[in-house]
């Protein structure tokens, strides 16, 4: 596949998720500048992690009008593949590629720890390798991740399987005490009802180097390899 | 003309840092305080002398990028009395 990282002013991820893709899964990849227009021939998508300006105002609202996102709609209503990690999730959230908004945490702190995630299904282009109800390690490193959306829009993305992922005990638990930033029903990470964009608070590019102990990032890569094509 | 954007968060959507505030001045001694939320405010110089003009740009703008419908709510007020 062919992939574009984009890069705003105040992202930090983006290299992160540029050896993910090219070092570790060998994908031919592109840094996007948010102010060009050029996704041409790419099969792939990546917002990064990071500041976008600054989270000015509010985190990536300001980076939803850069000239890259215009394009990026387009991009994401031909079917092309989409995932915002951590800032790039609130970016997706601000453009209204995916609903709902990422607030501050609950616990008056930056949270920046590994934290298990259950697979909530397996039936999505970014689940396809993983089993519904599996315990997947990936950190959190962020300060506004605590999820919201009203109670009626929560049942429609339950109900339209969107939910992939949600923080849960070791075990694969869902409880209140270890929702680590206060997020609607434990969610860390959704994808839209075409199931083509995905959101995530946690950084799955950081746990693909075998290195740095586990690897189970590379899962959700290698799952969209799977299902859209290597 | 000054016209002022209140960005407040949206009933039910909760503000850890408005609590944060709340629990000090408490602690402070200041035992009155209820509820503390914390929104913003933004300060826009406009081109423009017609206020109801002006007010509906600004809320255009309220719309578009200065709040968050999901958790904000705002409105537009002229600023005679603010700080600002």
């Amino acid at each position: 596949m062919k992939w574009g990282v984009v890069v705003f002013p105040g992202s930090n991820c983006d290299h992160d998720a540029y050896y993910a893709l090219h070092d570790i899964l060998g994908q031919d990849v592109r840094y996007i500048w948010h102010t060009e227009r050029d996704l041409d021939g790419l099969d792939g998508v990546m917002l990064p992690g990071g500041f976008a300006y600054g989270d000015y105002l509010r985190a990536g609202a300001i980076a939803r009008f850069s000239p890259a996102m215009d394009e990026l709609v387009k991009f994401s209503e031909k079917g092309g593949t989409v995932i915002g990690v951590c800032n790039g999730f609130q970016v997706l959230t601000e453009l209204g590629l995916l609903p709902g908004a990422l607030v501050r945490n609950t616990g008056l702190r930056f949270i920046c720890e590994d934290l298990p995630l259950r697979v909530e299904h397996a039936d999505s282009r970014f689940t396809a390798t993983c089993k519904a109800g599996e315990v997947l390690n990936i950190p959190v490193a962020h300060n506004e991740g605590n999820y919201m959306l009203d109670e009626a829009g929560l049942d429609e993305l339950e109900a339209n399987k969107q939910v992939l992922f949600r923080y849960c005990t070791r075990e694969g638990e869902v409880t209140k005490e270890v929702n680590p930033n206060g997020s609607s029903r434990n969610i860390a990470g959704i994808m839209n009802r075409q199931g083509n964009v995905l959101g995530m608070m946690p950084h799955p590019e950081r746990r693909v180097d075998a290195v740095l102990g586990h690897v189970d990032g590379r899962k959700i890569f290698e799952s969209v390899l799977q299902s859209v094509g290597g | 003309m000054v016209v002022l954007v209140e960005v407040m968060p949206k009933e039910g959507i909760l503000d850890p840092q408005g609590k944060a505030v709340g629990n000090a001045l408490r602690q402070m001694g200041y035992e009155e305080v209820g509820e503390v939320k914390i929104g913003k405010i933004i300060r826009l110089e406009l081109d423009e002398t017609d206020p109801d003009k002006a007010r509906a740009r600004a809320e255009e703008m309220g719309r578009q990028l200065l709040a968050n419908p999901n958790v904000e709510r705002f409105r537009v007020v002229f600023p005679e009395e603010a700080v600002a």
